[in-house]
């Protein structure tokens, strides 16, 4: 067991808490470079969606996580940054500038509903980022001359210094390397004034505000941080999927981004990977055991969609940390073995939390 | 047919449709009130009250009335289980973990739904199907004027209901003030899970009066997006601000349908949603309060 005895503030600061730290995550890091030459490609392809996700759950947990803004229309802006990606690289625009395109246009549209949205407390703001999700899905089921409706959209090769970036491996390293500096931008966010300001906007606004927040002005930019990340895995999901369909853009993915955050655990970056393994892993899981399952329960065509909302109701009732939250727990059990004590993570009320007097 | 006419026409329509909206922004507003909680699945309660009363009266070849009027007791019930047993649970939890709870029970109710009773849309008739009333040129169905009609009526019995009897009383006071309501014995919680079932059972009502124009399938449920709209037009905390707003939505999404682009009609709700929120987000009957810190 290690015990940290903090010294200084800057102790804090860190990124990396201890030289373990930088040991375990360069191993793992290691490891994930090497993965394309011991797995198979279909795997790997999985590995990359479950990236792709990860960048997305950044965001969303930068947004809802840490600031405490509920969004119901993530997927928004995962189709923005999409068919961005999409139109500009059929447009012949090189890959190293739709990339950036995409998340530069999916922050605007995060400003264009972060803004209206800023005086709205909680309940009122998930029922704004509702419709504005649904506008923009109807808005790319419409709008014929730029995203071809139902018939679909291509979604052209790109190419890095001329190397093609195509197939399972491709997208994987280029998920990978974006999500780990989506990470370390969001890690670094957390430790500025910023990062702190939003997670004081989320515990208190009032308070937020009488210690000097500007508190519009952090939450518009959190939407637009949020957004942008969001947007640049729409454009390597365009690349995963190869073909975009609008309809692939609705509450029902919003909802798989916020299972991410609640199930991953509300509040930590750790937990974002978590949820991402949890939310693509599910259905394969429920895939491979479809065909032992008694009867016809394998074949619901609900089955996947209803088990999403389960886990998302169960965590809720009875593990409202998430995944993460449960492994700390275990950490700490193993760590104080004969002295564990149940009290120690139990659940706090409150009971005061109203919007009204 | 004149134009007027056909105005007329579209009006009646929508104020049905939006009669739909509003008795679903009813059952949000209730609960709302009480506990300053948003039941996102509340389009998926309605659901289920639909096919509760698909039940009773096609598969157990129940008298229509009576077979509604069980569907709507079956569905409050099980409003007021609904919060015995699981919302309860998460009082004092921030509030999005709420929304998200809801969510949840939404999904889990249309795959419930559509494991008992399919995936296609189902019907049965009703005493208003297929009739209507000419007046000189002017056709008015049946349907239509039922929902309006079973409208007004529902909302008249809930109004005498919160205004002349005891318990109606008692909800309002502890809507207004938990902690009073508690000090003058009034049983809050048992209270606050009447409130479901009341909720619940408007929205099966919703769904009854829904039957003869559109068929119950397991989608329905959807509706109550197109409901927030109306709760926020109307104030989100005031009951006769859900019907108006229900009506507003209703009447608009016709007008847009007819004179718009294809495309536009399926977006009004959402669009007027946004600039009620955006330029009068206390909607038209404000009754909300500013935190006292």
């Amino acid at each position: 067991m290690r015990t940290l005895f903090k010294t200084g503030y800057r102790q804090d600061l860190r990124i990396w808490r201890h030289p373990g730290d930088i040991l375990w995550y360069g191993l793992l890091g290691l490891v994930l470079l090497a993965l394309p030459r011991l797995l198979g490609e279909f795997y790997i392809g999985e590995l990359g969606a479950v990236y792709i996700f990860a960048i997305a759950g950044v965001g969303l947990m930068l947004l809802t996580g840490y600031t405490g803004l509920v969004n119901l229309g993530h997927a928004a802006f995962l189709g923005i940054g999409a068919y961005t990606n999409a139109v500009l690289l059929t447009a012949g625009w090189p890959y190293l500038l739709t990339l950036p395109a995409s998340a530069l246009l999916a922050a605007i549209a995060g400003v264009a509903i972060g803004i209206p949205t800023l005086r709205m407390s909680g309940l009122y703001l998930a029922i704004a980022t509702l419709a504005f999700g649904q506008i923009v899905a109807s808005v790319l089921e419409k709008w014929d001359s730029v995203t071809h409706g139902f018939n679909g959209l291509p979604v052209p090769i790109p190419e890095i210094f001329g190397f093609p970036i195509q197939g399972a491996t491709g997208v994987y390293y280029t998920a990978l390397v974006l999500l780990v500096a989506v990470l370390w931008i969001a890690a670094n966010i957390l430790r500025t004034p910023f990062g702190r300001a939003l997670v004081a906007i989320r515990d208190s606004e009032v308070s937020a505000r009488s210690m000097g927040i500007n508190v519009a002005l952090y939450k518009t930019i959190a939407f637009a941080v949020a957004a942008a990340m969001t947007g640049l895995a729409g454009a390597l999901f365009a690349q995963y999927v190869n073909f975009l369909a609008p309809d692939s853009f609705d509450v029902l993915l919003s909802v798989q981004f916020l299972t991410i955050v609640f199930v991953g655990g509300i509040g930590s970056l750790q937990g974002v990977i978590y949820g991402a393994l949890f939310v693509r892993l599910l259905p394969q899981g429920i895939a491979l055991v479809r065909d032992d399952l008694p009867g016809h329960i394998g074949h619901l065509p609900g089955l996947e969609p209803s088990l999403f909302g389960l886990f998302l109701v169960l965590t809720i009732l009875f593990q409202p940390t998430g995944i993460y939250g449960g492994w700390l727990r275990a950490k700490a059990w193993f760590q104080d073995f004969p002295l564990h004590r149940a009290s120690g993570f139990r659940r706090q009320r409150t009971y005061a939390r109203s919007e009204r007097t | 047919m004149t134009d007027a006419l056909r105005l007329l026409e579209l009006i009646v329509n929508g104020a049905a449709g939006g009669c739909i909206y509003g008795l679903i922004a009813l059952g949000f507003v209730l609960i709302y009130k009480a506990t300053e909680v948003i039941n996102f699945a509340q389009g998926d309660v309605m659901m289920l009250g639909g096919f509760a009363a698909f039940s009773f009266i096609t598969w157990l070849g129940l008298n229509y009335w009576v077979g509604a009027a069980l569907a709507v007791l079956t569905t409050a019930a099980f409003g007021y289980l609904l919060d015995v047993i699981v919302i309860r649970r998460v009082i004092g939890q921030p509030q999005f973990a709420v929304v998200m709870l809801t969510l949840g029970l939404g999904f889990i109710f249309r795959a419930v739904a559509g494991i008992a009773w399919g995936y296609d849309s189902v019907g049965y008739d009703t005493p208003f199907t297929n009739h209507t009333i000419k007046f000189g040129n002017f056709v008015l169905g049946y349907d239509s004027l039922s929902i309006i009609g079973g409208t007004v009526l529902l909302c008249a019995v809930l109004y005498l209901f919160f205004s002349r009897t005891r318990l109606g009383v008692a909800m309002q006071a502890a809507s207004q003030n938990q902690l009073a309501a508690y000090y003058m014995g009034i049983p809050v919680r048992t209270i606050f899970s009447l409130i479901w079932a009341i909720s619940a059972g408007v929205s099966g009502v919703a769904a009854i009066l829904l039957t003869p124009v559109s068929m119950v399938d397991v989608n329905m449920g959807f509706l109550g997006i197109k409901a927030f709209a109306a709760a926020v037009l109307g104030g989100f905390g005031s009951i006769p601000g859900a019907l108006v707003g229900g009506v507003v939505i209703g009447i608009a999404e016709q007008l847009a349908g007819f004179y718009l682009p294809a495309g536009f009609q399926d977006v009004t709700a959402n669009v007027v949603l946004l600039a009620t929120l955006i330029l009068m987000p206390h909607g038209l009957f404000s009754q909300r309060i500013v935190k006292r810190v």
